[in-house]
């Protein structure tokens, strides 16, 4: 089972396309609009360069969750690279159930570069479902045996 | 080319729970190009395995190789360094692949981390489908290139039989009717007559029914 502690602050990594979701985040600085520091960016240069191993490499790397943020769809610079990158979320999900850490864990958001609003609450809504989850299972057994606090 | 598809993960968990030290060999042969081993596929299978075993608080390393073939004793004896320090090797190769480890490396334990399936071909991305059995005697030249042995699912070789409905198969409606499709190529050619030409039975002595079957080739060794 997982174990809720009050102080408990998620890792959460997101991949975000620089075409929308990074450019997101951008405007989301600038106009000082608040975010969770708990979600670490990576960017890609189309969220269609999301890899299953990038996906389960973060999770090893005991990140509590993660995310792949995209165009809208229909929207790709790429034309169907947040397609693609949707289908290996829904992959990794299976991957993540089958394995015991959950595939809740894992989610595909889609937004647009001029909806910094949205980036902000994609971040709040990723940090509260994994807090109301608690730590990786990975990271559970860490805690347990005092590795990491 | 083989056609293989990957155990379910629980499984590949039960097999691989009594060992430390893992290795995962991956062939770049025909399972890759099935896309059930690879490079790829052999990291997502460490990975899955790295974090189920640290959940499950076991210890031991996870490698990982892939080599060429692994039913060629050459490639698979370049392993030899890595498999030294493995307790289990766990094959993402064709079931001729597993057996090779098993021969080449007699003191080590080679397990089958894929469900060898069939002979076939990728009809469209993500579909495989089966087009031969190995029976040892080929009479493609007879049937329009389409092959009664693999493609019917009762192997008649004077079909079609009374299930074949609508150009489908009463075993299974996805399936199309391997005569259906016997017919319809002959047809194009105009070869129809070949049909008239009852076919005699075949000489299964080829097939696997006298065991396993081996092939010798003289000028291999000149």
């Amino acid at each position: 089972m997982n174990q809720i502690t009050e102080d408990f602050e998620p890792q959460i990594v997101a991949f975000c396309c620089r075409y929308c979701a990074y450019a997101a985040a951008d405007l989301a600085g600038s106009s000082r609009i608040q975010y969770p520091p708990n979600v670490k960016i990576v960017l890609l240069p189309c969220s269609g360069k999301v890899d299953e191993l990038y996906l389960l490499k973060a999770f090893e790397a005991e990140a509590d969750g993660v995310y792949v943020a995209g165009c809208l769809e229909g929207t790709c610079h790429f034309l169907t690279g947040n397609l693609r990158a949707k289908k290996r979320v829904q992959y990794v999900k299976s991957l993540l159930d089958e394995v015991g850490i959950g595939g809740e864990r894992l989610e595909m958001y889609n937004l647009s570069s001029a909806e910094g609003q949205r980036f902000a609450e994609i971040a709040r809504e990723m940090t509260e479902r994994i807090r109301a989850l608690g730590p990786s299972p990975l990271n559970q057994r860490k805690s347990k045996e005092g590795a990491i606090k | 080319m083989i056609i293989a598809d990957r155990k379910p993960f629980e499984e590949i968990k039960e097999l691989t729970s009594k060992a430390k030290n893992i290795l995962i060999a991956g062939c770049d042969s025909c399972v890759a190009v099935c896309l059930a081993s690879g490079e790829k596929e052999v990291a997502v299978l460490a990975s899955e395995l790295r974090m189920q075993r640290k959940m499950d608080g076991l210890e031991g390393e996870i490698e990982e190789i892939v080599n060429v073939r692994q039913c060629e004793n050459e490639y698979v004896d370049a392993m030899r360094d890595k498999v030294e320090k493995a307790d289990l090797i766990l094959s993402m190769a064709c079931g001729v692949g597993v057996q090779t480890l098993a021969e080449r490396f007699p003191d080590k334990l080679a397990y089958p981390a894929l469900n060898t399936k069939f002979m076939g071909r990728p009809v469209e991305p993500g579909v495989w489908k089966e087009n031969c059995e190995g029976c040892g005697h080929c009479i493609l030249h007879l049937t329009g290139g389409i092959c009664p042995v693999a493609r019917c699912s009762k192997s008649m070789l004077n079909g079609p039989c009374g299930g074949s409905q609508g150009g489908k198969c009463e075993v299974d409606p996805e399936i199309d009717c391997g005569w259906q499709l016997i017919y319809d190529r002959l047809s194009r050619l105009g070869q129809l007559d070949a049909l008239v030409e009852i076919m005699l039975s075949k000489d299964w002595s080829t097939s696997w029914s006298g065991g396993p079957r081996r092939v010798i080739k003289e000028s291999a060794g000149v």
